[in-house]
């Protein structure tokens, strides 16, 4: 039931536990029951919300950033790396391979904002060799999520054989 | 004027075309009532028609249709039913299963052969026998077997004019299937009579109680059956029209007669995306037949919460409960519950007489969809109840 399980929450973390239930053919209890051992293992990492953050009145900015560092003996990027995601506007950091070696996604309020981070935190890193920051200009699709889709007019006739 | 066809005036117009009318009046109705996927064609299929378009491939196939793509059914046929067929002389690729369906009839048939029906099933089969000049002959099918064939039933309908067994399996519209051990029962009595099967396997990737059997893969079985299938229901590709049969090669040989002067070829675009869908696709059939069994399992599970009478279907996308407790037909229940409720569903009649007292349930439906409207049909089961 796991994998199942975590496929159908992946897309709607909010269905309810009867829906569940009644879609994986399992009693609720024996749900609810695995959905706390995801936690606890770490399985399930959180709920999140998919917004478009680009049809409120909140301006936010979002960059890629290229880095490339020194790893360090001992402890190779994880050093580096947790001194980066420790800053609550990193969204993200990965691992890559390569050109480059930590990709890094940040979200400010403004252009201002980022280039102050890159300029005063990031390049300062001692380990850190180059930067290369992109700006996101417009996104269409975000965790398997179509941004705009049109809605989709179901063109099926009501009725068929 | 001089009257028309009398034999086309006196095929019953189908039942659900009649539904269709009131539905289609009704604004704001849900429906789950649809037959086909709700799934758009996996992208990698689509855009492959794309290219083919691009490229220029705007002409007739040959007639039986492209040759990679009937060397990819028999592939397919190789791997999941074991069983070979001569890409060249014993491959038809039609438009749609309905086309299969249709013209495996008429190469078969003389006129006063009798076909054997089982019902409730699709509503092509008695019309198609009886414009190829054939007599049908319906067993109807009962739901204390799970609406399979039983080896009595159709033993019980042979006589010496019999010439061809229809099997509709995974079945539209009861969602029930027909195992291993069911259809070697089926085929002793096949042989021993000596009749042709014509067997619809159109929903064969959806079964959720191990894989579909073809009777073909049975012994002594390939050489009397025309094994008809498509790509609509498994790869969501209802709209491109596209089917195959694949039969001895004397059988294809006069399909392709009546396909060719009928049809030319199945459409070009088509094929060149169903050699994709075939060599690429298993992995969204997959996906979707997941999705569509949890749809069952929540179902069956409402159903059973709100005291709907339904044996659990095994395959297609549909699911058959049983309204008889109710004291009105099909048909009566059906045209209420549109009425108070706003919700479509098929009355079992439009599959023939033995639907009688059932309701076709097509879960080809968003969970979000379906879930609106089985609250409804509980709210209205239990009025009904009380």
């Amino acid at each position: 039931m796991r994998e199942e399980l975590l496929t159908i929450i992946e897309k709607n973390s909010r269905i309810g536990l009867r829906d569940l239930s009644a879609m994986l053919g399992r009693e609720e209890i024996d749900v609810a029951n695995e959905i706390a051992n995801l936690e606890k293992e770490g399985v399930i990492c959180g709920y999140h919300t998919l917004i478009n953050w680009e049809k409120t009145s909140l301006e936010k900015v979002t960059a890629l950033i290229e880095v490339k560092v020194t790893p360090q003996r001992g402890q190779g990027f994880d050093k580096i790396a947790e001194r980066l995601y420790n800053y609550p506007e990193v969204k993200s950091v990965y691992l890559i391979s390569g050109g480059f070696d930590l990709l890094v996604t940040l979200e400010e309020k403004s252009l201002k904002e980022i280039s102050n981070f890159v300029s005063d935190k990031l390049s300062t890193l001692d380990r850190v060799l180059s930067t290369a920051t992109h700006f996101i200009l417009k996104k269409y699709k975000d965790h398997g999520t179509i941004v705009n889709k049109a809605a989709n007019e179901q063109e099926r006739e009501m009725i068929t054989p | 004027m001089k009257p028309l066809s009398k034999t086309i005036e006196n095929i019953k117009p189908s039942g659900i075309r009649k539904f269709f009318d009131i539905v289609s009046e009704m604004k704001d109705a849900i429906s789950l009532g649809v037959g086909e996927p709700d799934f758009e064609t996996p992208w990698h299929i689509r855009e492959e028609g794309i290219y083919a378009l691009e490229k220029g491939k705007t002409f007739y196939t040959s007639n039986a249709g492209v040759k990679n793509l009937r060397e990819e059914i028999n592939n397919y046929l190789k791997r999941t039913q074991n069983i070979n067929y001569n890409p060249l002389t014993e491959i038809l690729v039609t438009v749609g299963g309905s086309e299969a369906i249709d013209i495996g009839l008429r190469a078969i048939l003389n006129s006063g052969d009798e076909v054997i029906i089982p019902q409730p099933s699709y509503v092509s089969y008695e019309p198609c026998t009886i414009l190829a000049g054939g007599k049908p002959v319906i067993i109807n099918l009962k739901a204390e077997n799970e609406f399979r064939l039983t080896p009595e039933e159709l033993e019980n309908a042979i006589t010496d004019k019999t010439k061809l067994l229809i099997l509709p399996y995974p079945n539209n519209p009861t969602g029930a299937i027909m195992e291993k051990n069911d259809l070697i029962k089926i085929a002793q009595i096949i042989k021993k009579h000596d009749i042709y099967v014509l067997s619809d396997e159109i929903y064969s990737e959806l079964t959720y109680k191990g894989k579909h059997t073809s009777i073909a893969s049975i012994e002594g079985m390939q050489e009397r059956t025309i094994l008809i299938n498509g790509f609509s229901k498994s790869y969501a590709m209802t709209g491109w029209r596209l089917g195959y049969a694949c039969a001895p090669e004397n059988i294809i040989r006069q399909m392709t007669k009546i396909h060719q002067f009928a049809i030319m070829c199945a459409p070009t675009t088509s094929q060149y995306s169903a050699v994709e869908a075939l060599k690429n696709g298993d992995k969204d059939v997959e996906e979707m037949r997941q999705s569509y069994n949890m749809r069952r399992r929540f179902l069956m599970k409402r159903f059973k919460e709100m005291g709907l009478n339904c044996f659990e279907p095994y395959g297609a996308f549909y699911v058959f409960p049983c309204i008889k407790e109710f004291g009105m037909t099909s048909e009566e229940f059906a045209l209420k519950f549109l009425e108070e409720e706003k919700v479509a569903v098929v009355p079992g009649t439009a599959f023939g007489e033995s639907g009688e007292g059932f309701l076709r349930i097509s879960y080809a439906y968003s969970m979000e969809n379906l879930k609106i409207a089985i609250d409804r049909l509980e709210k209205f089961i239990k009025i009904l109840k009380k």
